[in-house]
Formats: C-alpha cells, sequence, structure tokens
C-alpha cells in the first residue's frame, strides 16, 4: 500500500467521524495557531525596532539640559540651557567610542517663498549631526565647515519642505526667508519618512548652528554658547553605557556639580528606548509560546484519546486486517499514519488561524506582521511529530491484538 | 503430498482457573481439492483447530504443515505472508470493512500483497465476478444484503488465489435459502479446484461437505467420506415450489 493510499484511506476515516475529529484537532489547531502568531509578533516587533533604530541612526545618546533648581523652585528638563556646544566638543574628544557629537538647537518658525509660506522645524546644527543620524544627502552637498565657522546663512532643506515651499522647482540655489531673513538652499536631504513617534522626519530644514542661533532664535542664545542639546553616537553598541557613564562624569566636572549634587542635565540611551518595545512584544510572545505549549500537549493528549477509542471501535476491522495478511507493523502505519494525518490537518488549519491573529494584532499594535515560511513548516512538522508521538501507543495497541480474540470481539 | 497435514497438533491455554486442553493431538492430512466440513458442539476444539490451521494461532504441541511449509516455526510477519497468499477466510459475520465500497474489500488482501493498483482493480473485479457481483462492484456493505456481503467476503477470501478456503459458520448469519445459495457457491467454487474448509455446528450446512471430521472435548472423533447434498438441486427444488421464500 502506498503511502498517498494509506492517507486517503485515513482521510476517509477521519472524515467518517467528522464532528469528533475537528473536536479532536481543536487543541492542536489553537497550539499551531499561537505559535505562527508568537513568532509573527515577535519578528515583527523587532523589525520595527531594527527600521526605527535605522531611521534614527544607530548607537545614539541624547544629552538635554536637565533641572535646574533656582532659590528652592526646580524647573523641569530643558527649562534652562546648561548645555553648550563646548560640552559637545569636549565629549568628542574625550569620551571614548564617541563617533560624533552634534550640538542642536530646535526652534518652529514659518518659511516664507514667493507667495507660499511653510511652518517647519528648523535645527540649527553642525555636520556631525548628519554623521550620527545616518542622513545622506539628496541633492546639492552639505555645509562647508567655513559656512558653519561664519555663521553663514544657508540653509539644507528636508524633503517634504521641498515639495512645499518650491513645489517643481529645483530648490538648490534658490533663496527663501525665515523671520525675514533671506537663506540660500545649498541641498535637499534624502527621504527619511516617520519617525518611531510618527512625525514626519522630512518636514525640517537645517541650518548652520551660530546662524541659527544669531538669526532665527534671537539675542537669548546669541549671548552665550548653549545648545538645546547634544546628539552623541557612539562606534558600537557596547560602547554606549561605558560611554555615557564617562560623558556624565566629564559634564559634572566642566558644570563644577558638587558631589551629592544633581546633574544639570540628562543623558537618554536611544537604543535603549527602542529596545523597551521589543521587551513588550517578547512579553507577548512568551505568553503565547505558553499557550502554545499547553494547547499542543492537551492536543496530543486529545488525540491519543481518540485514536484509543478508534481502535477499540475498529478492534475487528484490526482482526480482519491481521487475518488476510496484515503484519503488526502494517497495522501500526496504518493508525500512526492516521493519528499523524489528524493532528497535520489541525496544524494547518492552526496556521490558518494564526496568520489570522498575527495579521489582526499586527494591525492593532501597529507592527508590521513577518508570517515567515519557516514558522509555517516548523509548526506544521511539529503537529506532524505530535501525531506520530501521541499516536503511536494506540497505534502499538492495535498492532498487537490476537487476531482471533479481535474477530470475535463485538 | 497433501495440502494440509498436522501430526500430534495439540493447544493448551493456562488460564486462570487451570490448564484447559482445547485440542489434544491431532492428526489429519486434507487433500487438495477437498471439500471438507469440520464438525462438533462448541468447547469441542473445532474452532481451535479452524485456528491452527488458519495460522491465526500457534500449537502447543506437534506439527502442522500447510502446503509444504511447517507453519509452527514461522515468524509472526511470515505467518501473516503465509495467511496472505496461501490462506482465505470467511467469517459468519462478513467482516467486510463499511466505509469502502465491495470493490475496495475484495482489494484488501491484496493491499498487503503489495499489489499495484491496476492489477488489484483488476483482481478484485474478476473476484466479484466470480461469485455473481460485477455489477454490485461499487455498493456499499450497508447497500447489500446478508447473502450478498458474504459473496463479497467469499471474493475477498478467493482474489490472491489462495491454496486453501477456510469458512467459518459461513452460513451463520443467513436465512436458509440464501445458506443454500452460499453453499452451492462453494461447491461450485470447489469443482473449479478450490479446497474448501466450512467449520460447522450445523448438520445441515456439513451434509454438503464430501468429507465430514467431527471433533469432541479436543479429539478427532470421527472422519469419514460421504457423498455431498446438491446445493444447486435442493435450490432449483426451492425455485419450483411457491414458497414465502421465494423473492
Amino acid at each position: 500500500m502506498s503511502l498517498w493510499e494509506a492517507i486517503r484511506s485515513a482521510l476517509s476515516a477521519i472524515g467518517a467521524n467528522a464532528l469528533r475529529s475537528a473536536l479532536t484537532m481543536l487543541g492542536i489547531i489553537i497550539g499551531v495557531a499561537a505559535v505562527i502568531a508568537m513568532v509573527a509578533i515577535g519578528s515583527g516587533a523587532r523589525e520595527r525596532v531594527t527600521s526605527q533604530i535605522k531611521s534614527l541612526g544607530a548607537n545614539l545618546a541624547i544629552i538635554q539640559s536637565g533641572n535646574v533648581t533656582q532659590g528652592g523652585v526646580r524647573l523641569g528638563a530643558g527649562a534652562s540651557s546648561t548645555l553648550t556646544d563646548e560640552d559637545a566638543g569636549a565629549v568628542l574628544r574625550e569620551v571614548d567610542g564617541v563617533v560624533a557629537a552634534a550640538s542642536v538647537i530646535v526652534t518652529r518658525a514659518q518659511a516664507v517663498y514667493g507667495g507660499t509660506n511653510w511652518s517647519t522645524q528648523i535645527t540649527a546644527t553642525d555636520l556631525d549631526f548628519f554623521t550620527a543620524r545616518e542622513w545622506d544627502i539628496a541633492e546639492g552637498r552639505l555645509f562647508e565647515p567655513e559656512e558653519l565657522r561664519r555663521g553663514e546663512i544657508v540653509a539644507i532643506i528636508g524633503q517634504t519642505v521641498a515639495k512645499n515651499l518650491f513645489g517643481d522647482e529645483n530648490p538648490i540655489e534658490r533663496q527663501f526667508r525665515i523671520r525675514n531673513v533671506p537663506f540660500k538652499v545649498i541641498g535637499v536631504m534624502a527621504p527619511k519618512g516617520q519617525s518611531a513617534l510618527g512625525q514626519d522626519q522630512d518636514d525640517a530644514i537645517f541650518v548652520p548652528l551660530d546662524t541659527g542661533r544669531r538669526r532665527i532664535v534671537g539675542r537669548n542664545y546669541a549671548r552665550d554658547r548653549s545648545v538645546q542639546s547634544i546628539m552623541v553616537k557612539f562606534a558600537s553598541e557596547e560602547a554606549i553605557a561605558p560611554g555615557i557613564e564617562q560623558t556624565s562624569a566629564l559634564l559634572r566636572q566642566r558644570h563644577r556639580i558638587a558631589e551629592g549634587q544633581d546633574d544639570d542635565f540628562i543623558i537618554r540611551n536611544l537604543t535603549e528606548i527602542a529596545n523597551t518595545a521589543t521587551a513588550a512584544a517578547t512579553t507577548l510572545s512568551w505568553l503565547l509560546a505558553a499557550v502554545a505549549a499547553v494547547s499542543l500537549l492537551v492536543g496530543g493528549i486529545g488525540i491519543m484519546n481518540i485514536m484509543l477509542v478508534s481502535v477499540t471501535e475498529r478492534t475487528r476491522e484490526i482482526g480482519l486486517r491481521l487475518a488476510v495478511g496484515a503484519r503488526q507493523r502494517d497495522v501500526l502505519a496504518q493508525f500512526l499514519i492516521e493519528a499523524t494525518t489528524l493532528a497535520t490537518i489541525g496544524g494547518a488549519a492552526g496556521v490558518a488561524l494564526g496568520i489570522g491573529a498575527a495579521l489582526t494584532i499586527a494591525r492593532f499594535a501597529g507592527w508590521p506582521s513577518v508570517v515567515s515560511v519557516e514558522a509555517i513548516l516548523i509548526a506544521v512538522g511539529v503537529s506532524g511529530l505530535i501525531g506520530i508521538f501521541f499516536g503511536f501507543y494506540p497505534a502499538r495497541q492495535a498492532a498487537r491484538l490476537d487476531p482471533i480474540e479481535a474477530l470475535r470481539r463485538e | 503430498m497433501p495440502l494440509i497435514e498436522t501430526r500430534d497438533l495439540s493447544r493448551v491455554y493456562d488460564l486462570d482457573s487451570g490448564r484447559v486442553t482445547a485440542l489434544a493431538g491431532v492428526s489429519l492430512e486434507i487433500e487438495a481439492g477437498d471439500l471438507v466440513a469440520v464438525m462438533g458442539p462448541s468447547g469441542s476444539g473445532k474452532s481451535t483447530f479452524m485456528n491452527l490451521i488458519g495460522c491465526l494461532d500457534r500449537p502447543t504441541g506437534g506439527t502442522y504443515h500447510l502446503d509444504g511449509v511447517a507453519a509452527e516455526t514461522l515468524t509472526g510477519d511470515a505467518l501473516a505472508a503465509l495467511r496472505n497468499r496461501k490462506l482465505g477466510f470467511v467469517f459468519q459475520q462478513f467482516n467486510l470493512l463499511p466505509r469502502v465500497d465491495a470493490c475496495a474489500n475484495v482489494e484488501l488482501p491484496m493491499l498487503y500483497a503489495g499489489a499495484d493498483r491496476k492489477t488489484r482493480r483488476e483482481k478484485a473485479l474478476a473476484a466479484l465476478d466470480r461469485v455473481g457481483l460485477a455489477e454490485r462492484a461499487h455498493h456499499r456493505p450497508m447497500q447489500l444484503s446478508g447473502g450478498q456481503q458474504q459473496r463479497v467476503a467469499i471474493a475477498r477470501a478467493l482474489v490472491n488465489a489462495p491454496a486453501l478456503l477456510l469458512a467459518d459458520e459461513p452460513t451463520g448469519a443467513l436465512d436458509s435459502r440464501t445458506a443454500l445459495e452460499i453453499l452451492a457457491l462453494f461447491q461450485d467454487l470447489n469443482a473449479e479446484g478450490v479446497t474448501v474448509v466450512l467449520v460447522t455446528h450445523d448438520a445441515e450446512v456439513a451434509r454438503h461437505a464430501r468429507r465430514l471430521i467431527r471433533f469432541r472435548d479436543g479429539h478427532l472423533l470421527s472422519d469419514q467420506r460421504q457423498q455431498p447434498a446438491d446445493a444447486r438441486a435442493a435450490l432449483a427444488v426451492l425455485a419450483a415450489q411457491p414458497s414465502e421464500h421465494a423473492a
């Protein structure tokens, strides 16, 4: 008897008790569905984190001005500008593993070109910013060091600004105004898409740090060398934690903070923030894994139970098969194939249910859903193995029947 | 060489209540082409004898040769192969698989003989034709009468061209007219050269054999040749006279 014929015969036996078979498969269906959903959610979340890190730039930390206490009043983080671009320079020079340290001042302003205007985010910064964000220029060029030093009135614009302000025109070398200051466009950034928070990162204008301070933000910043934040890029993920400690010590020293006093800055590890999203997904994954394990076990026991019932019901059939020349291993194979077919059908149904569940969860959680072919093959394979494992005992019972006894059974 | 040859064949069961001797040293021979009835009341040892010569059981003493093969020396798989090739079983309860049609039921022994699909189909249809059921090949057992079901079972027993057809109370579940039809079929098959052993407690059935062997208390009681009753002739008589059995 060929395997295909054996499977067809198993299918007919399963179909003869369709409802009973379906109920038996339920455990396997739920178990496999949980496995598929688990893998899809896990890899979906991981993919999202990876893409976030990619869009942000890998291995970043951000230093922000911390809370300052003035006469007993504690002001919130960023309320006072305690950081300077000199701090940024010191971090780049003295902290190990730092690749770039960009001084950043961000504000919102209206950009005007001819008859159109567009409110956007203005970032005053230096060349390290583009290194840190791993952001390339699409057209034109980046700032020249000389332009940065002299605070020249030039700007690099994001794709969204280019589209909204200049439409189909080529913006390079054109002038537009921010707060009545005429800026010359020297470059257009490559598209970056949405940030982790759903913000359009291409809706931005970049100007040299000093230009921003003096021409856009105004006097407050022009007096000193303060910056809102410093974006630090490390060479590797391993370098971040020790690097942050060194940076903290360095800044306390530079800001002359006595022992026991609070920092006047906050350092945030952006990679870590991205990773917390993975942690939530991991928790969900483990939960699903537990559900899967329990369901598959219960499903397997259900299959064993129903196969034992089936062997009892079909004792005479087994006796007859033995009488007409079936060997013990033929009977064993018949019932093993039946159990395995039952489990595999359950597995296939579970895959369908699992894909549905994964797509639904991914949609609500805003994750990309990744249903991998490997996961499907493994799930179906595992359910087949469950059929073999839990089907073996009933099948052996069947094979060991005494044909005389079996034929006599009513 | 006889088809069946037993020497001091015995079967002792070790039960909780003690040792029970079901068969106590039976020696006999059955020639190929014979039509033999094995008779005896229940507990006489006839069923044990049938299980032994059918290779479904192993003797606890003595020897048994089937078509020259010493059956008591064989392994389980070899016995299964022997049953498959040399023996055809017919049971009182037909024992057909309910989910598949007559043709598939007849194919069953060939499934274990390793025949390919086409050969199986051809031989099964030929066997069904031989028992007069060619046009019912694709009916399921539920759709057939008792007599037809037993014919399917006989076709199944014949399909591997066995050396011996072993029938255990083949007419026990049938009315007398259908029983006669089945007996007529056995006589026809025997006339074509098939060796048949009928195990029965019914003297009316045993009358149709050419040789009658009686068992009692595990021993051979008698072994005699007889003029068999003609089942076809009896059927013809039945057909001639109006009766409530007439279909």
